[in-house]
Formats: C-alpha cells, sequence, structure tokens
C-alpha cells in the first residue's frame, strides 16, 4: 500500500460574498481526499467547482475555514507557502518578467540558499528535461505560449518538490500543443516520480493523463476513481453527464434482483439496470446509458429493447450518430461504429422505425 | 488573497493621507476664524446676518473674487474645449496614420513634460512681448487698440501645455481599440465620417473625457503660466490669492477656497457619473 | 496597429504641431537667443551676441568694489546648487513616503482602489496656491515657516501625488500570480518585495522622479510664500528677473542653465533606470 501524499480532511473553504453582505460563500464544502504517493492525480470538475480552491489550499495561498490539509502526515496550519515542500505551475504561468530564463529557474533554489555552483547544473538540468536548452538568457516575453509553460514547468521541478501542484497548465495553448505537452507531461511525471496534482476542467485531458481523478462539483468531491472507473460507472448523475455523453432515461424503481433493478419508465415500459445504491421501490431514478453501449437493430423483443422513430442521422466518419425518439417523447443517441468492411451504409434512414436497446451490464441506475 | 498587510504598511499610509489631508482641513477650519488677522485660530466668528458664514458672505461682496472667479473659469472651460479637440485630433493622427514629421511631432508632445514650466512660461511671455510690440508699432495702433496679455493669451497658453496631456490620454484608449469594429460598420455600409461618429468616437469617449478632466484640472490649477502670460481683466483665482499673500490675508480667502474645494467636488461627482454612464 | 498613409493624418495634426511649434519651440527658441541679448536702460531687449549674462551667472565680476579686476560672487551658483539639491530631497523623500502609500492601493480590494486613488486626487483640485497658503499657519505652529524645511515640506506635499500615481499605476499592473509564485518558490514576504515588486515597479519610479523632478527645479511659489527671502531657487531668480528687476536677457540665460540642468539630470537618470514608460499612463 503505498503512503499517502496529500490528504484533505474535512476541508471548507468559505469566501466572503461582496455582493451579499456577510453572507459566505463556501468554494469548498467538506471535501475529504486522499492522494497517493508518485500519483498522477487529476481534480476535474467546471469552472467554480472548487478545484483551483483546494489546490491553493494545498498549495498554501489560502488556508482552509475548517478542516487540515496534511503533506506526508504533516499537518500544514497555517505554514505559509514558502515553507511548503510543494510547488506549483501557475494557470498564467506566472514568470517573473524581469528576469532570464535562468534567473527564473533559479530562483527557488537561491531562496533556498542552495550554492550557486550547484544551482548552474540543476537549472541546465532541469531545462534540459523540459527541451528548452540553451535558452537561459532569454526573457519569458521573448518565448512562445508553449515554451513559458515548459520553463514554469522546470521552475517548478527543480526544486524536487514533493508534490508538484499544477493549474490548468495547458489551458492557454492551442488544441494541437495541449495533445503533445498532455503526453509529456504523463512521461515526465514517471520520469520523475513525484506526486502530480492537476487541477483541469477538460474530461477528455483528466481521463488520458491521470491514474485517478477526483471530480468536484459546487464545491462538493463527488467521485474518486481510475479514468475507467469513472467512466464506466459514474455514481451521479453529474458525473455520468459531465464526463462523456450520456443519455438519461427517467423512470421510478419497481423491484430489485441482486444488483440488477427494474425501473419503469415513464412510458410505461420497464428497463433493467444495474446500481449498487440502497433504493426504495416507486423512488424516481435516471438510467444512464453512454450512447456507444446502445444499438440499433431492424427487429427483437428481448429486454431493454424498445421501438423508436430514427429523427437524425450524423455520419462523422468513423462512427454514424442516430438520434432516436423513443415512446414517451424520450431522445436517445445512438452511436454505431462503422466497422463493417467496405463502404458504411446507415443501418436506417431518417423517419424509420427502429428498435433501439442495450445490454443489462451497460445501464446504471442513478438517483436524482 | 487571504494575506494579511504589514501594519507598518498601514500605519505610514494612514499618515500620508493624513499629511495629504491636513492643510485642507486646516484651512477650511480657517475660514470660520474669528481673527481678521486670520495668525492664530480665536474661536468661530459670529457677525452680522450670516452668523459663522460671515467670511462666505464676504466674498460675494468682493468684487475682486467674483471676478478672479469667473475668469478661472472662462480660461478653464474654453482651454479644455480647444485642448480636447486638438489633442484628440493629434492623438487620433499619431495612433493611425503616418505622415511626415511624424517623429518629430511625437517628440515635441514630451517637452512640456521635461521642460520646467517656468521656462515655458518666461518663453512664452516673451513671444508675445516681441509679437505685440512688432504688430503695435508696425500698424501704428491706437492705445486701446493695441495688442496685450489677457485672456486670449492666457487661454492660447494653458492649451498648448493642456494638448500634450490630452492627447497621451487619448492615444491609451486608442491603443487597445479593436479596429475590427470600424470594418465591421464599413461593411454594414456606413462611410468614414458616420463610422467616426457612430463607432469610433463613442468608444473612445471615455478617453476623450479623462483627457478633458485632465485638461480641466490643469488649466484650474496652474499658477506658474497664467502669471506670465495674464494681464488686465484675466486674473485667476491662484494669481488673486498669491497678490494677497503680500498683504494682509483675511478668512475671506479661506472662505473664498472653501467654496471652491465644494463646488470643484460637487463637479467631480458630477463628472464621475457622466463618465461611468459613457464608459 | 495599421497605419494609413494620407493627408488625413498631416490634417488632423496640425493644429497640435501650429500650438506645439508657435508656443513651445519658438518661445524655447526666444529665450537662447534672448540669453545673449542685453538690456537698454528701458528694460528693452537689444539682440546681440554676448556671453555677459552666463559670466554673470557663473559669479565673475569685471567692476568689483576693491579694485580688483576680476572677482568671484558665488551667490548664483550657490542658488543653482540649493536648487538642485532640494529637487532631489523632494524627489527622495516623495519616494520614500509615497511608496507604502502607492503599495497599499495597488494592493487593496478593487472596489476600494478607485476610491483610495480619489482621495490622492483631490487635494490637487483645490488649488497649487491655495494649498501652499494653507500650510503657512501649519509651519508656523511648528516654528518652521521661513526655513529650508518649510520649503521642502511644502514642495513634498504639492508634488507628492505625481510620484504617488505612476507609481501605483505600475505596482497594480503586477500579476499578483507572480507573489504568489516566488511564496510558492519560497521567498518570504521581504524577499519577494526585493526581488519581484521593487525591479518591477521601478518603471513607476522613475516616471514618477520625471514628473516631481522637473517641476520642483521651476518652481517659485512654494519658496516665495514658505520660504521668505532667505531661501531663493533659480525660479525665484527669473521670476524676479521677468518682474522686478526687469532683465529679460539675464533672467533667460538662467532659464537656459536650468532647462540644461534639468536635461543633464534626467538623462542621467533614465540611461540608468530607462525612460518611465508609465508617464504615458498619467
Amino acid at each position: 500500500m503505498a503512503a499517502i501524499a496529500v490528504e484533505l480532511r474535512d476541508v471548507v473553504k468559505e469566501f466572503a460574498e461582496p455582493e451579499k453582505k456577510g453572507e459566505a460563500f463556501a468554494a469548498v464544502n467538506h471535501v475529504n481526499l486522499q492522494i497517493n504517493d508518485g500519483e498522477f492525480f487529476s481534480l476535474l470538475g467546471p469552472s467554480g467547482c472548487g478545484k483551483t480552491t483546494s489546490l491553493r489550499m494545498i498549495a498554501g495561498f489560502e488556508l482552509p475555514t475548517s478542516g487540515e490539509v496534511f503533506i506526508h502526515g504533516k499537518a500544514m496550519g497555517k505554514t505559509p507557502p514558502y515553507q511548503r515542500p510543494v510547488n506549483t505551475v501557475f494557470q498564467s504561468y506566472a514568470l517573473f518578467p524581469h528576469l532570464t530564463i535562468f534567473d527564473n529557474v533559479a530562483f527557488g533554489l537561491q531562496m533556498k540558499g542552495v550554492s550557486q555552483l550547484e544551482i548552474k547544473p540543476r537549472v541546465q538540468e532541469a531545462l534540459a528535461m523540459v527541451r528548452l536548452p540553451g535558452y537561459e538568457k532569454r526573457k519569458p516575453k521573448q518565448l512562445s505560449g508553449g515554451q513559458q509553460q515548459r520553463v514554469a514547468l522546470a521552475r517548478a521541478l527543480v526544486n524536487r518538490p514533493e508534490v508538484l501542484l499544477l493549474d490548468e497548465p495547458l489551458g492557454a495553448l492551442d488544441l494541437k500543443l495541449r495533445k503533445e505537452m498532455q503526453l509529456e507531461l504523463k512521461t515526465l511525471q514517471r520520469e520523475v516520480g513525484i506526486t502530480f496534482i492537476y487541477v483541469t476542467h477538460d474530461q477528455e485531458e483528466a481521463l488520458t493523463m491521470s491514474d485517478r481523478i477526483a471530480v468536484m462539483n459546487r464545491g462538493k468531491l463527488l467521485q474518486v476513481g481510475d479514468s475507467s472507473g469513472i467512466y464506466e460507472s459514474p455514481n451521479c448523475r453529474f458525473v455520468a453527464d459531465f464526463i462523456g455523453d450520456t443519455n438519461f432515461i427517467t423512470g421510478k424503481v419497481h423491484s430489485r434482483h441482486g444488483d440488477t433493478v427494474s425501473v419503469e419508465l415513464t412510458s410505461g415500459v420497464w428497463v433493467e439496470a444495474k446500481s449498487d445504491q440502497a433504493l426504495n421501490t416507486g423512488q424516481s431514478v435516471t438510467v444512464a446509458v453512454r450512447p456507444e453501449k446502445m444499438h440499433i437493430r431492424s427487429g427483437t423483443r428481448l429486454p431493454n429493447w424498445f421501438e423508436g422513430r430514427v429523427t437524425n442521422i450524423v455520419y462523422i466518419g468513423t462512427d454514424t450518430h442516430y438520434s432516436v425518439r423513443l415512446p414517451g417523447d424520450q431522445l436517445v443517441r445512438v452511436r454505431e461504429q462503422n466497422d463493417m468492411p467496405g463502404y458504411s451504409r446507415p443501418l436506417a434512414n431518417e423517419g424509420d422505425s427502429v428498435w433501439v436497446g442495450f445490454a443489462v451490464e451497460s445501464a446504471r441506475v442513478l438517483v436524482e | 488573497m487571504s494575506r494579511r498587510r504589514s501594519p507598518w504598511l498601514t500605519l505610514s499610509t494612514i499618515l500620508v493621507y493624513g499629511f495629504l489631508y491636513l492643510p485642507i482641513v486646516v484651512l477650511v477650519v480657517f475660514a470660520f476664524n474669528s481673527s481678521r488677522q486670520n495668525v492664530v485660530f480665536e474661536g468661530i466668528v459670529n457677525r452680522d446676518a450670516c452668523g459663522p458664514f460671515y467670511w462666505f458672505c464676504r466674498v460675494f461682496q468682493n468684487q475682486d473674487a467674483l471676478d478672479a472667479s469667473v475668469n478661472t473659469l472662462k480660461i478653464a472651460l474654453t482651454s479644455t474645449v480647444l485642448s480636447t479637440l486638438i489633442g484628440t485630433m493629434a492623438a487620433l493622427a499619431l495612433q493611425r496614420h503616418t505622415f511626415k514629421l511624424k517623429l518629430f511631432a511625437e517628440a515635441s508632445l514630451y517637452i512640456p513634460i521635461v521642460i520646467p514650466e517656468i521656462v515655458m512660461g518666461i518663453g512664452i511671455l516673451v513671444l508675445f512681448n516681441t509679437v505685440f510690440r512688432f504688430v503695435n508699432t508696425t500698424f501704428d495702433l491706437a492705445p486701446a487698440q493695441r495688442l496685450g496679455l489677457g485672456l486670449g493669451t492666457v487661454i492660447i497658453s494653458h492649451v498648448a501645455f493642456s494638448v500634450p496631456f490630452v492627447t497621451l490620454t487619448v492615444r491609451t484608449r486608442l491603443h487597445s481599440f479593436d479596429r475590427a469594429v470600424e470594418e465591421a460598420a464599413a461593411d454594414l455600409g456606413a462611410n468614414a465620417w458616420t463610422t467616426f461618429r457612430r463607432i469610433t468616437l463613442p468608444l473612445i469617449m471615455p478617453g476623450v473625457l479623462a483627457g478633458a478632466m485632465l485638461a480641466f484640472t490643469l488649466s484650474l490649477d496652474d499658477f506658474i503660466i497664467t502669471f506670465f502670460t495674464n494681464g488686465p481683466g484675466s486674473t485667476t483665482l491662484p494669481i488673486y490669492v498669491y497678490g494677497l499673500l503680500r498683504r494682509t490675508v483675511t478668512p475671506e480667502v479661506n472662505a473664498l477656497s472653501t467654496m471652491w474645494i465644494l463646488v470643484v467636488l460637487a463637479a467631480l461627482v458630477v463628472s464621475n457619473r457622466v463618465q461611468r454612464r459613457v464608459a | 496597429m495599421r497605419e494609413s498613409k494620407s493627408v488625413q493624418g498631416t490634417l488632423l495634426a496640425t493644429p497640435a504641431m501650429l500650438w506645439m511649434i508657435g508656443l513651445l519651440i519658438v518661445p524655447l527658441i526666444l529665450i537662447v537667443v534672448t540669453s545673449f541679448g542685453q538690456r537698454d536702460p528701458d528694460g528693452n531687449v537689444i539682440y546681440t551676441f554676448s556671453l555677459h549674462n552666463y559670466i554673470r551667472l557663473a559669479g565673475i565680476k569685471t567692476n568689483c568694489g576693491d579694485g580688483a579686476a576680476v572677482c568671484f560672487d558665488s551667490l548664483y551658483l550657490r542658488i543653482l546648487v540649493r536648487s538642485v539639491g532640494l529637487a532631489l530631497a523632494t524627489t527622495l523623500l516623495t519616494i520614500v513616503l509615497g511608496y507604502p502609500l502607492a503599495y497599499y492601493v495597488a494592493r487593496a480590494p478593487a472596489r476600494r482602489r478607485n476610491m483610495l486613488l480619489f482621495l490622492i486626487l483631490i487635494p490637487l483640485w483645490t488649488n497649487f496656491v491655495i494649498r501652499v497658503y494653507a500650510w503657512i499657519r501649519i509651519l508656523r505652529a511648528f516654528d518652521l515657516l521661513y526655513t529650508p524645511q518649510a520649503v521642502l515640506v511644502g514642495m513634498v506635499y504639492e508634488f507628492i501625488p505625481f510620484m504617488i500615481l505612476p507609481m501605483y499605476t505600475s505596482l497594480e499592473k503586477i500579476d499578483p500570480s507572480l507573489y504568489e509564485a516566488a511564496a510558492d518558490l519560497g521567498a518570504n514576504s521581504l524577499r519577494t518585495f526585493l526581488k519581484v515588486t521593487l525591479p518591477l515597479s521601478l518603471p513607476g519610479v522613475v516616471a514618477g522622479t520625471l514628473l516631481v523632478f522637473v517641476p520642483v527645479m521651476g518652481t517659485f511659489v512654494v519658496s516665495d510664500i514658505l520660504g521668505g527671502k532667505q531661501f531663493e531657487l533659480v525660479g525665484n531668480l527669473i521670476q524676479g528677473q521677468f518682474l522686478d528687476a526687469r532683465d529679460p536677457t539675464f533672467g533667460s540665460a538662467a532659464s537656459v542653465i536650468l532647462m540644461g540642468m534639468t536635461l543633464i539630470v534626467m538623462i542621467i537618470y533614465t540611461r540608468k533606470f530607462g525612460f518611465g514608460e508609465e508617464v504615458a499612463i498619467t
């Protein structure tokens, strides 16, 4: 069992709202979280969900209103940022505009009182690591966005922090560069073996890079798990909706056998889906199914198959997307891969009546 | 940021603010002094129908003070309008066009910043004297028609030192101006003049207003240039007060100054509102 | 920024250029010309080319009382040195007193910043002469009226807003995440200030120096009202020549020297620190 690098224990952060005098708003609301040593851990959520505030509390820029932050078992209390064994890569990079690249990277070492003799090779090593050797004498303004991003990374890593905090570090880069940097960051993290805590609002980015992901919304921690766990078995509607595409079909719990639940839809049809949560008969629930786990057939009467009408077809090369209106006016999207040999013809035409359905294991019952 | 400021920083800030307001408080308090000599505070005045506002009432019977106030406003308003117009035009020229002598034009606008005001003042005085003497003798003008220092010379001089500041202010606004909106206007069928009137001008208006405010302030506050270029009938408030300082200064001056502070404050609040609406 | 080459630019710039040439450049040339001239008994200027005004400023006299052919009088040199010294002292004091305030305002919450800035500006709108006049009573209470210290206090008071505003502008422009980055990399508040805040606010200090040093060099009101007749500055000297003593040629020569000294000090200074880019914002 790996040691715990960072732990948040019942952490709350409230901010006073200037518009509503005296009223406090909880940016982070009773969060408990353990991040393992050497892990690439992502905090994922929409803007304002509390992920950046959580990161800033680990860095020490903000102090929790209540609860405690631990780094390698040590309670941080009111330890100022400059005494914490962590370093941050800022969203805006925050490179010092008046210093050269060398002095930017050397800054942390100089603050620690590392000897001049040792600083030079370490800075060069760090710049080599981010593939920017020979840029020592330039100023930040003379570098492109991607290069500045690498300098920010080198400036943090050169201090050999116990934990590296990254606040949407790729947000300002264009898509292509972003993809490159994602892979590079992941490789770098494996090489240096430092715990990375990575804040992002981009679900694809989080899925690509992370060992584990924590999904947050409105200050609350909703689910923690690895990429496939979060994608395949979301534990609430928000997670299912935020990560990837999902069809939501609403209904009421009818009966339960083990982890298989029968749900009666508003149209009167029954479907079966999986759940590990406690449910009551008659409770309103949502059945979530990924579009790629739904299929179209021309005729069948198995469970979880319904008749519907194709309202729209979009061909996008690798797949074709079908919108199908089910009885009870529920609209679902179905994604069929175009992996048939030869020229892919659509499985149906607009206006056709088709059967759509999914395997019981592909559907999850979520409580509203 | 939850970072706490050091108490020393707060303390020194408060002290410097105190330093800035101490003379103003003293100025206002002495406007209510019962002593005519106004050297030490001898209690609150209470005379005639005006009571504690005795000195304020006296100001309104003082024709010189009233004339100086009117002159100050006339000069400030006229020179503000002129310098805003000229300065905005220059800003547009410098920011958007290339033309002969552009470099010279840019450099000349920095002159008032790097040359002490007194040098400008006496330079303009020498110029006016030279020109006027030449005109007056060449055309052998009658005494009543002779050219001389007055409201006109003061206004022309105020425009000279205000224009560069207006230009700088408007240029900073133009600098962040997205010219695509002008192209969009042209694309939608607006001609050059309509584009300027409907799009460009409203967008740079905050900068123009800020420049006008600056010009107005500089003109109101100016002493040195006015000192050298004023003549009969163009005494401004600072010149009037400066003249009084050589004789006895009664609390009237304090009362006059207090009223000016109130008028200026009221004007500022109004202009702030207007600017906010425009911005 | 795209620029179009056209007569439009010339037309737009013409009025401003007329003003700048007519009321700044021509007068400056006139002063230089006048400074080489001589005064006739009526106080009118005779245009010659004579260096006697400059020789007089340097303190070299030909008609000495004790019969010597040439003697030296340091009166005017002392005035010049006093003016430079006062301007330097004023500049330094405005930096020392103004910096903490500028820093405080720049780091205040955005909502309060405008109010705090406004408070700095309000005294400026009350009129230069009246502000100096108000100091008479305060300085008298401290028994400082008509002393060099009184002039220094008056100068600092008059010009400190012009130091605070550009310093504020450059302090306010510093991205707050730079402070966090410095803290994150192990710098405490003092080291953050020395290594990040101070160097990044230097352009503001340079601009402020330009806006304080130049006018202090050329003002005569403060020394006139608060310093009495004992504390004469170049400004007082020039003013006297144009009004009381009525020797415009000597006054012009003093102005040329004043201009020269100001430019030399500013050039040395800006060479060292760069031209204050913040001037454009204030």
